[in-house]
């Protein structure tokens, strides 16, 4: 027999070339990672910088405070109070008492005005500042004869200047505002008739055209991709974990059951666009599901987080010690009892967490949800489900899309906005699996 | 304890001509072989001989492993364990089994021996249930340092606590045969001798079959031995004449350390 020459070794206090080579190896290795963890972390750091630096301005908005007396003879002309018949007074209407407002407003607080710039500064005021007067007076015809406080939003413009987007200079060159009129919009914020403040419209509102940036809210995109959420919630996973059970417990393993799992691994790895595609084939064009609805994107999306699901499951149940599963049998437990009594419990907190990274997924998936329509402009909530999932809706990303399609600078803001709001959903969702997985397994 | 000549007793278990197959491989051969009732029977032999197999073979275990074919015949009180119309569970209740490693549920020491007799409605009330726990726990003599703390859980015991909380979690389904598949082998010699003991006092009641590969445990708890090797039994009979006069050549080897 031969046994190894052993290593000549004079004193344990010096160490060999070997060992310093080695040494050195291990080193650089780790140096490696540092750097890799480095370049990580700046890279998530500048994303986070931007987003935050572009987007966190979108949540505090310019408002416009004036005092509008509501005229009767403008607003219910017919003086019965009965809503069908003022609503025959359209935004124009309305717009003339706002005006009429606020030139008394700044006449109270010694801002001069003349008549050939009332237009302009009426033009401070958003497009969308009418219809919420009008809504708010229809919402409580008693308001009408009074007087009332009305914040009104600011301009895409006139908020740009606030926060440094626009200048006296680009004004200039700007067909929407002049500089006189930023002039106007600087004295009224000195006498307190204009700032900023936190905007609730932003994530409780609709969307709003192109040409009124200050309006544009996420309300919509957040309760369509809510219920998307919940379809995909409740679809998947009890589908996902029977699947996941039967093919790792139950199933023979044959042809067949290799064909599906090939497919299974396959199907996590198809392109999310080409899950829209069969989306709009099979679910809108054959089943005749409506398009834009949260339930043809929950469909979609629960197809597309099903493979993630599955693999993470059947991951977690096989990574029970089988010494569980021996014990239980060995006292006699079914097939079954032994799963659901044990194996199961054990394996909850790889599910729940297999669960939540599929659904954060679906959160921010995009390209899907453009072939089944919920690119499209929708102003109106849906309605609560079940019919809601039937309503037409958007979700959040698509509307961080959206918003980056359109020419306003605004937009651009409201973008980085939006992905704010997509970034804290999904950290709530994460921040949820971390803590469930923690219950799960502090039981044991 | 052994040197009393044993009342003969009806056997409990009868194998004949019993073939177990891994896919090609043949693991078990021909085996043949009475088991008494009342009795604890040592099965030895070297590491990959078949005892842990056939020992799987006699609840059932087996048919889990993917690829395992099991031929012959082994009757546990006349009726052929291997018959079309046996439910492998409930064959399972009748004949428990104690594993190599200790592996308790996840759950409280309560529940973890509660669970048999839960699922196969062995008791009508939480009193009756209570009862079973704790005399399963007093025989497996384990009572005494858990009735404080029946709700912490069992993983958090010590080894030979955990392997004497396995034993009362089997018993707690009153099986008639109890299988033990190296029960000691992850206990030190302290827990080793309260294990042994215990299952001393088990044979008053029960059919142990132990799988072991400590000669001086099969002579000091079983009345008989058999010896596997390669798959074959190459002798069996009272453990008094196998440790002292054995007939097989491979016998004498093995218990005085010559090979294996």
């Amino acid at each position: 027999m031969t046994f190894a020459t052993p290593r000549q070794v004079f004193s344990l206090f010096e160490a060999d070339v070997r060992t310093r080579n080695r040494n050195a190896a291990e080193r650089r290795f780790r140096l490696y990672g540092v750097i890799a963890i480095t370049i990580s972390m700046l890279a998530l750091a500048l994303l986070l910088f931007t987003v935050l630096d572009n987007g966190l301005g979108a949540f505090r908005q310019t408002f416009i405070e004036i005092k509008v007396p509501l005229d009767p003879a403008r607003l219910d002309p017919s003086g019965t109070r009965d809503v069908e018949a003022m609503k025959k007074v359209t935004t124009i209407g309305y717009g003339k008492v706002i005006q009429a407002g606020l030139v008394a407003t700044l006449a109270e607080a010694g801002i001069a005005t003349d008549d050939s710039s009332v237009r302009d500064v009426f033009n401070l005021i958003s497009k969308e500042a009418p219809a919420q007067l009008r809504n708010r007076v229809l919402a409580n015809p008693d308001l009408i004869g009074t007087t009332i406080d009305f914040r009104a939003f600011a301009s895409g413009r006139v908020d740009g200047y606030f926060k440094g987007r626009v200048s006296m200079a680009s004004a200039e060159l700007d067909s929407n505002i002049s500089p006189a009129q930023l002039a106007i919009a600087d004295e009224m914020k000195a006498k307190g008739l204009m700032g900023l403040h936190f905007n609730w419209d932003f994530i409780l509102g609709p969307d709003a055209s192109e040409l009124r940036p200050e309006a544009a809210g996420l309300g919509v995109a957040i309760i369509g991709s809510a219920y998307m959420m919940l379809i995909v919630l409740v679809l998947s996973l009890p589908l996902g974990v029977a699947a996941s059970i039967y093919l790792e417990e139950f199933a023979p393993t044959n042809r067949w059951t290799d064909l599906i799992e090939v497919n299974i691994a396959n199907l996590a790895a198809v392109p999310s666009i080409v899950f829209g595609i069969l989306g709009l084939a099979i679910f809108i064009n054959f089943a005749g599901l409506p398009q834009s609805a949260p339930i043809v994107g929950g469909l979609v999306l629960t197809l597309m987080t099903l493979p993630t699901i599955i693999i993470s499951t059947r991951a977690s149940l096989k990574s029970v010690p089988p010494s569980i599963r021996d014990a239980a049998l060995g006292v006699g437990a079914s097939k079954m009892q032994t799963i659901f009594h044990h194996v199961l419990p054990l394996a909850m907190p790889g599910i729940l967490t297999g669960t939540i990274i599929g659904l954060a997924q679906a959160l921010g998936e995009t390209a899907p949800l453009l072939l089944i329509g919920m690119v499209a402009f929708v102003r109106d909530f849906p309605a609560s489900p079940p019919e809601g999932f039937f309503d037409p809706a958007s979700a959040l990303p698509v509307q961080v899309y959206n918003f980056t399609q359109r020419a306003d600078p605004a937009f651009v803001e409201r973008a980085s906005g939006a992905i704010i709001v997509l970034l804290v959903f999904l950290l709530v969702m994460n921040a949820v699996a971390i803590i469930l997985r923690r219950r799960f397994e502090r039981r044991w | 304890m052994t040197e009393l000549p044993l009342p003969v007793k009806a056997a409990k278990v009868n194998a004949r001509n019993v073939q177990v197959y891994y896919g090609q491989n043949h693991a078990i051969k021909d085996v043949n072989i009475d088991i008494p009732s009342e009795s604890v029977t040592a099965f030895i032999g070297p590491s990959g001989c078949g005892k842990s197999t056939f020992l799987r073979c006699l609840n059932r275990m087996n048919d889990t492993i993917v690829g395992c074919r099991v031929e012959g015949r082994i009757e546990i009180d006349g009726e052929d364990i291997y018959d079309r119309r046996v439910d492998p569970v409930q064959l399972r209740a009748k004949v428990g089994m104690v594993f190599q490693k200790p592996n308790p549920f996840p759950k409280s020491i309560y529940d973890n021996v509660a669970y048999g007799p839960k699922i196969h409605g062995l008791t009508r009330t939480k009193a009756e249930l209570d009862e079973v726990v704790e005399q399963s726990l007093h025989k497996a003599a384990l009572w005494n340092e858990v009735k404080d703390r029946l709700a912490a859980p069992g993983t958090g015991l010590s080894g030979g606590q955990q392997q004497r909380l396995c034993i009362a979690r089997a018993i707690a389904t009153s099986p008639e045969v109890l299988l033990m598949d190296e029960p000691c082998s992850a206990l030190d010699p302290i827990a080793t001798a309260q294990v042994e003991e215990l299952i001393s006092e088990l044979r008053n009641q029960y059919t142990v079959i132990i799988v072991t590969h400590s000669m001086q445990q099969a002579a000091r708890v079983s009345q008989r031995t058999a010896m596997f090797h390669m798959g074959i039994v190459v002798e069996e009979g009272p453990t008094d004449k196998m440790f002292t006069n054995p007939d097989d050549r491979r016998t004498q080897d093995y218990i005085t350390g010559r090979f294996g």
